[in-house]
């Protein structure tokens, strides 16, 4: 038989032995750390993967939730300034018609006072006028009544003028 | 598109030197020769012819003498378990061209046909008394530590630096080998085994890495390299009867039913089946162990043909030719070390996946 057909049985028992001595070497302590280390790094690229995945979707969230808040932010602030401006505008024409019916009042005060200030005025006048002619009156009568004469003439005036 | 070109032309540079490398080195191999071929003929005083298949079959077969070129072959220990007792000497006792009967301890012995025997008297004839198991430390046994150690030396350094750099990014020869692991994990041990993949991981990956080792081994065209340990019958067997109990094993209780209780087939035809399928538990392993053997042995003869071809024509004129076609077949040789165990590999995660298939009849 062909020598390079032949199995040599010393051949096969080294073989053997190397090879089983090879496997439980390499198997206990490189291909288990090996297996093991690229496992632990793929699930923890993986999981990194994830997490990377999970933030993304996370400020998505944020970005629209953000967006949402600026939105009826807007909105609000809106509502709030048109609100105020109608205040506002509510406030001016009340104030303007306040203002305006107090004046009116206020004027209407000031005529009655200023009318009855003028009543009393007048009145006062009058008075004065009355004393004054009669005092006037008086110092006449007292000038005319000094000289009998003069006091004849008077009575004699007044008697003609009086008609009966 | 620059960056391809640069590639390209990179790859065309690495395949000279390589060639131009691999030129060089089958000149020094074939130097030992050259060199003895004058000697032998001046001894003689005739023209000794060269004889290719004899060279051949010294180069891809086994020796006790571990031959480094030039004359020089560093003998080795050689360990017989006989039915005497056990005898442990240096091959050098056989002395330097082998052909002198050593008085061992038990018994006097031989080489004949490189092969140890016990022999009787001077004539060589051999001993039948002695029965000799020759458990001797030959190129190839020697050969084959020399890559255990190599593997050794290479995967305990990664594995050291996978626990060194935990959670980083592999560098160096991590960086080197990672991919060639992952590749034999995603692409030869996942799709054909499935998800209990990773029992047989351990496994896949040493005979993988110890084919493609003794290979690669065997391409180096000098000292201490250039051994046909892969083209070897005996290490393709014990590798392919690995691979016959790993499978059968681990066989489920689907796979042993598929063989004897084939449920579709005709009851009276079952043990007609039962031969095709116990032939085909060991036809497949047998398939993985010539495949091996022949792809490798064959890149050898190759090689040391076109080298032979020189020496069988005698003329330095038909060097450049054969020089070209050999550094041509040294890089298949490259491809078919990968492929080779590739598909030992491959073979094997697939007879394992078939065997632990969960079936569904």
């Amino acid at each position: 038989m062909n020598p390079l057909v032949t199995p040599d049985l010393g051949l096969v028992v080294w073989t053997t032995v190397a090879f089983a001595f090879l496997f439980f070497i390499l198997a206990k302590f490189a291909w288990k750390p090996i297996m093991a280390a690229i496992g632990d790094r793929e699930a923890s690229i993986e999981k990194a993967l994830l997490k990377a995945e999970a933030a993304k979707e996370e400020m998505e969230r944020l970005v629209r939730e953000n967006d949402s808040l600026i939105k009826q932010a807007r909105a609000e602030r809106d509502q709030i300034l048109s609100d105020a401006k109608k205040v506002k505008e509510q406030m001016i024409s009340d104030a303007k018609e306040l203002a305006h019916k107090e004046g009116a009042r206020m004027i209407e005060l000031a005529r009655v006072e200023i009318n009855n200030q003028k009543a009393v005025a007048m009145a006062d006048v009058k008075n004065q006028v009355a004393t004054l002619s009669i005092q006037i009156a008086e110092k006449i009568l007292q000038g005319q009544l000094e000289d009998q004469k003069k006091q004849d003439e008077l009575v004699s005036q007044l008697l003609k003028e009086v008609k009966l | 598109m620059d960056f391809s070109h640069i590639l390209n032309s990179r790859k065309i540079t690495t395949s000279v030197v390589l060639g131009v490398f691999l030129t060089l080195l089958s000149f020094g191999k074939l130097y030992a020769q050259e060199q003895k071929a004058p000697e032998n003929s001046q001894e003689t005083k005739t023209e000794q012819k060269f004889d290719p298949t004899e060279t051949i079959m010294t180069h891809i077969g086994d020796s006790h003498f571990y031959h480094v070129g030039g004359g020089i072959a560093f003998p080795l220990p050689v360990i017989l378990y006989t039915n005497k007792g056990v005898e442990i000497f240096m091959s050098s006792a056989f002395g330097h061209e082998g052909e002198e009967i050593h008085q061992g301890k038990y018994a006097k012995y031989a080489l004949i046909n490189d092969k140890v025997k016990a022999v009787s008297g001077d004539d060589k004839t051999i001993d039948t008394a002695v029965s000799v198991f020759d458990l001797s430390i030959t190129r190839n046994v020697a050969s084959l530590w020399m890559s255990v150690i190599l593997l050794l030396i290479i995967f305990l350094s990664v594995a050291s630096s996978y626990k060194k750099r935990v959670g980083k990014a592999p560098k160096g020869l991590q960086s080197f080998l990672e991919p060639v692991i992952l590749f034999i994990r995603d692409d030869v041990a996942v799709p054909n085994i499935g998800y209990k993949y990773a029992r047989f991981m351990p496994l896949l990956l040493t005979v993988f890495f110890f084919i493609l080792i003794n290979n690669l081994i065997g391409l180096i065209p000098f000292f201490p390299g250039g051994s046909n340990l892969t083209g070897n019958i005996a290490v393709t067997m014990v590798l392919s009867v690995i691979t016959l109990l790993v499978v059968n094993l681990n066989g489920n209780k689907h796979y042993w039913a598929h063989i004897f209780f084939p449920g579709t087939v005709p009851v009276w035809l079952w043990p007609l089946w039962w031969v095709v399928e116990l032939l085909g538990i060991f036809s497949r392993p047998f398939a993985l162990m010539i495949r091996l053997f022949a792809n490798i042995t064959a890149g050898h003869i190759i090689v040391l043909s076109l080298i032979s071809l020189i020496f069988v024509f005698k003329s330095v004129a038909i060097a450049p030719v054969s020089v070209a076609f050999v550094v041509f077949m040294d890089i298949l040789e490259l491809l078919v070390a990968l492929l080779q165990a590739f598909i030992f590999t491959l073979l094997t995660s697939l007879f394992i996946g078939t065997a632990i298939e969960e079936h569904h009849h």
